[in-house]
């Protein structure tokens, strides 16, 4: 009997068969090691492989796992008997979120030899999980772009269509997890960066609700918008991997205070009498048809699932776009500014005055992509402008919220399209940053009113992955896994890279 | 020609919390370059910063007792710079919403008061240290530059006085009663030679007469009373003289060189920089309730004006005296802690102005440092008074317990000091000195009374000190009769 490849097993898989002592933690890496040969020089989901280190963390978690006792009688069982949920299983983490002593690029020049001196809390947090860092994924420069094609290294490849771009900026999360390279990632998402990529890569993403994971060693693009989440081929593995980054972080002063809660308990109620609103101002004008058919597919299977479902509007979000192309502009060319050479990261060489090394070292370090919205983002806060510009976003910011607010009162959840479209041709719109813009613009609203959302497959168009967005008022992310996870159940999405050869 | 001046100063100082602003890195002065920084305060990405609740009571009280309105809801804003001593390339600091807006402060000139507002009142955090390598330290002829990050990160409280300064004795008055407002808050010890208190001016002067234009000069560096008074002095006649000439003045940030005594422009402002202020998304807007101010408000002590108003009245002591007694804090509590258990408060005031104060300055130290408590002095005192010691005796006992730290009645015990006031043993002593003096004797029998303190010199001579001395006069008076 050939044996099945244990890369294509989820998380949840994985950990099963772990604690009954059927394959060990070195099996496992060892398999994501050998697909990781068969697909990173196609697919070029990592900047940075941690597969030795992985496989000595495996065999040090597998001496654990398997270490004996002898009891009463001569027997011997496990000293262990229920082992952690993710003990042992892999996963990749995004190359903006710290890893001590593991290089930390941020997908950028300038920190392209960078190496942390401190994790992250996450990371502290899968640590203390037993799970093991299988490497540092590929995203777009700073976590700016929507295809990978910004990161200053290379592009990562849709693993649908090579052609295609993988979404961004956490591509090289959302093509590692479909692929085959991890069972589990991590990603980050600012106006759509965890969503976007798993929709165009046929993956679930989820975006917590902003203060719910710490973003303590997270880069920071846009602090009121930055938030970390799991990228996992089901809604299953995304709760249980939510269950371990979640939760209050004294590093983090806009973290949340919040009883620490099981998300895998909504992982079998049904759905029935669910409210759902479908986003009628995400369902029009700039949305490929195929996308909305999709979209139209799915209230069926939820109407068939005895959900509820009618079309409601939120004005307000046709402003969204712009406000977040100030706000998140401006909290970056700030955020930026650190980068100077100075104390890490490169340094310009030949240069004369501490000016021409700031000068120099920004220059050359940054892309173009970045130093245009630094320079947006400059100019958004000068004086004369900041009224103009600013202080107007915020106010949209106010009124996108109060719009989200309004509406739950009558829905329990929203839905709309993640993606006007599927994966587009690598080279496709990168000369046209306004053509890329809009590909965010489905999953922007919710950063900017920091509730939740979760990305998952509803469909395929030529052979390319169609996502729907379902979003959920601040904290209810239990409710989007509920509602996910009735979905998936009854649609039945076959990841087929995972089953390609390369 | 006459001139019309205006005054308004910017005090920077360090708050004396153990740990910095934003992270848990310790704020010790003096140790050695970067020892005290953590990924936090070197700016390192992906660090978030997390208030220090301390710093923050600490300027609310600041606030407090400088009159301020204490804001109810307040913020930080980020303040974009690039600099080489600024890790994240921003500062933390307050904008529109400081903790403390349109306070006061009563200064008093020739028992006259006058009082200078307070525009506000504000947190931040400080920058690193940059040093200069090379003979002379200045940037122009350095041969290298380093950064110390241990100033990184402390926790900086911003006194923003309103422009109603009027002279540079006044602005001197202002700042020696912040400061001394300042340690009795015991916020910050003040150290200006660590630069720990640290003075910017902003000056204008006009004609008499004329509108104030906008070209104020910012004046940096005037890090002791010395150059603040030289700084401004210089500052006010440099741009009373250009005025004289009808030249034109201009809007300019000028530093002052303690070598020379004089002013140089730094840089001449077309506008304000231009800092791109917005709120700081990585902390939460903080409200401050009544409950809180009310819980620092019982944490604000007696404030000097009013402590030396009230020493004043109630030991009855003079002016001058009062005034070196409260000059600080710890020398007003050393006073007020002799004075509850001795009854005497102007000889407690002697012996603290005369003799413990010539010895701190002699050693350098501070009071709160002294070996000498209230007990030591006050139970010298009581030696006195019992006539177990001479007032002479005491000068010695007393130095002896500036630097030993030993109680007035061992030292007494231990060099055998004890003064004598037995009749009998001194009457012997003296009957000695009248058989060894008889011409001196006659004299005074003769009626030359001056020659009486030589015969008293004697029997002190002979007893080393340590006759009584009021016992020898009455005896000596009665042996003469």
């Amino acid at each position: 009997m050939v044996k099945e490849r244990l890369y294509k097993l989820s998380a949840k898989e994985l950990s099963d068969l772990m604690s009954k002592r059927e394959i060990s933690s070195y099996e496992t890496v060892k398999d994501i090691a050998e697909r990781m040969e068969e697909v990173e020089t196609i697919v070029k989901s990592y900047i940075t492989t941690n597969i030795y280190k992985a496989i000595a963390a495996a065999r040090k978690i597998d001496k654990f796992i398997y270490k004996k006792k002898r009891i009463r009688g001569g027997k011997f069982i496990y000293r262990t008997k229920n082992i952690e949920p993710l003990t042992g299983i892999p996963i990749a983490v995004k190359d903006n979120i710290t890893t001590k002593g593991i290089h930390t690029t941020c997908g950028s020049n300038i920190l392209g030899n960078y190496k942390p001196i401190y994790d992250a809390t996450v990371i502290n947090k899968i640590k203390e999980s037993n799970m093991i860092l299988t490497g540092k994924t590929n995203m777009d420069e700073f976590a700016m772009g929507s295809s990978t094609e910004n990161s200053s290294f290379w592009t990562t490849h849709n693993p649908w269509n090579l052609n295609n771009v993988p979404g961004g900026s956490s591509g090289g999360s959302a093509a590692a997890v479909a692929v085959g390279e991890t069972p589990l990632a991590l990603g980050t998402d600012t106006g759509g960066s965890i969503r976007q990529p798993a929709a165009l890569c046929g993956v679930v993403g989820l975006k917590p609700t902003y203060g719910l994971v710490s973003r303590f060693g997270l880069i920071a693009f846009a602090s009121s918008l930055d938030q970390i989440g799991p990228i996992t081929r089901n809604v299953q593995d995304c709760a249980l991997l939510l269950n371990i980054i979640a939760g209050h972080d004294s590093l983090d002063s806009t973290s949340v205070f919040k009883d620490k809660e099981d998300y895998t308990k909504y992982l079998k109620e049904d759905i029935s009498g669910l409210k759902i609103g479908i986003i009628k101002e995400l369902m029009g004008e700039g949305i490929s048809n195929y996308v909305k058919g999709a979209v139209y597919k799915a209230i069926n299977i939820f109407s068939s699932l005895g959900a509820f479902c009618e079309e409601i509007s939120l004005p307000s979000l046709k402003f969204a776009l712009s406000a977040y192309y100030i706000i998140a502009p401006a909290e970056a060319s700030s955020n930026l500014a650190r980068y100077d050479g100075i104390r890490y990261g490169l340094r310009a060489k030949k240069v004369k005055s501490f000016r021409s090394m700031y000068r120099k070292t920004r220059s050359q370090g940054f892309g173009d992509e970045v130093k245009r919205r630094i320079m947006l983002g400059t100019y958004a806060l000068s004086r004369g402008y900041y009224e103009a510009y600013y202080l107007q976003a915020q106010k949209v910011r106010t009124l996108i919220i109060n719009d989200f607010k309004k509406v739950f009162k009558k829905f329990d959840v929203l839905i709309s399209p993640t993606t006007p479209s599927v994966a587009f041709k690598i080279g496709e719109k990168f000369e046209d940053p306004l053509t890329m813009y809009l590909s965010d613009i489905c999953t922007i609203p919710v950063n900017l009113a920091g509730i939740p959302a979760i990305s998952i497959p509803c469909g395929l168009k030529n052979n390319l992955p169609i996502g729907l967005q379902i979003i959920a008022p601040h904290f209810e992310e239990g409710l989007l896994i509920k509602t996910a996870y009735n979905f998936e159940k009854k649609f039945n999405f076959k990841l087929k890279p995972l089953y390609r050869k390369f | 020609m006459e001139f019309e001046i205006k005054i308004g100063l910017e005090t920077h100082v360090e708050l004396l919390t153990d740990s910095k602003m934003f992270c848990g890195c310790s704020t010790k002065f003096g140790t050695a370059p970067n020892t005290q920084t953590c990924p936090i305060c070197l700016g390192h990405p992906g660090t978030l910063p997390v208030i220090n609740k301390k710093a923050f009571d600490y300027t609310i009280k600041v606030a407090l007792a400088l009159n301020c309105k204490i804001a109810n809801f307040t913020q930080f804003h980020r303040k974009n710079y690039f600099y080489p001593d600024l890790p994240k390339g921003y500062q933390i600091s307050q904008y529109d919403l400081p903790i403390g807006l349109n306070g006061y402060l009563d200064i008093k000139l020739n028992s006259k008061v006058k009082r200078i507002g307070i525009s506000r009142v504000h947190m931040e955090e400080d920058t690193a240290k940059l040093l200069h390598f090379g003979e002379t330290g200045r940037i122009s002829e350095a041969t290298g530059s380093g950064l110390d990050f241990n100033r990184c990160g402390i926790p900086l409280l911003e006194i923003v006085s309103a422009p109603d300064i009027k002279n540079v004795t006044q602005a001197k008055a202002y700042v020696m009663l912040l400061k001394k407002i300042l340690e009795y808050l015991e916020v910050s010890d003040c150290n200006m030679e660590e630069g720990k208190f640290r003075i910017d001016a902003n000056i204008s002067v006009k004609k008499l007469g004329d509108e104030y234009s906008k070209t104020r000069t910012e004046l940096k560096n005037l890090n002791s009373f010395r150059f603040l008074e030289k700084g401004l002095s210089y500052e006010i006649k440099r741009q009373s003289e250009i005025l004289n000439k009808s030249e034109k003045l201009y809007l300019e940030t000028r530093h002052f060189d303690s070598k020379t005594m004089t002013t140089k422009s730094m840089r001449i402002k077309e506008e304000a920089q231009d800092y791109r202020y917005f709120p700081e998304p990585d902390l939460v807007p903080i409200e401050i309730s009544r409950e809180w101010v009310d819980e620092i408000k019982k944490t604000v002590p007696e404030l000097p004006s009013i402590r030396t108003d009230r020493i004043k009245k109630q030991y009855d002591i003079s002016d001058n005296d009062v005034e070196i007694i409260t000059s600080t804090k710890s020398m007003a509590d050393f006073f007020e802690s002799c004075a509850k258990i001795y009854p005497y408060p102007k000889i407690i005031s002697n012996w603290i102005i005369r003799d413990l104060l010539y010895l701190l300055n002699q050693e350098q130290i501070q009071i709160e440092n002294c070996k000498i408590s209230s007990e030591h002095l006050v139970d010298m005192l009581k030696m006195i008074d019992t006539g177990s010691i001479s007032g002479k005796i005491a000068k010695s006992i007393f130095k002896e317990m500036f630097k030993t730290g030993k109680m007035p009645g061992d030292i007494v015990q231990e060099k055998g000091l004890e003064q004598i006031s037995d009749i009998d043993k001194l009457t012997d002593i003296i009957e000695q000195v009248l058989k060894e003096n008889p011409e001196i004797v006659t004299q005074y029998l003769s009626g030359k009374m001056q020659v009486f303190t030589f015969l008293v010199g004697q029997v002190m001579k002979k007893t080393k000190g340590k006759a009584n001395p009021k016992l020898v006069n009455e005896l000596l008076k009665k042996k003469l009769k």
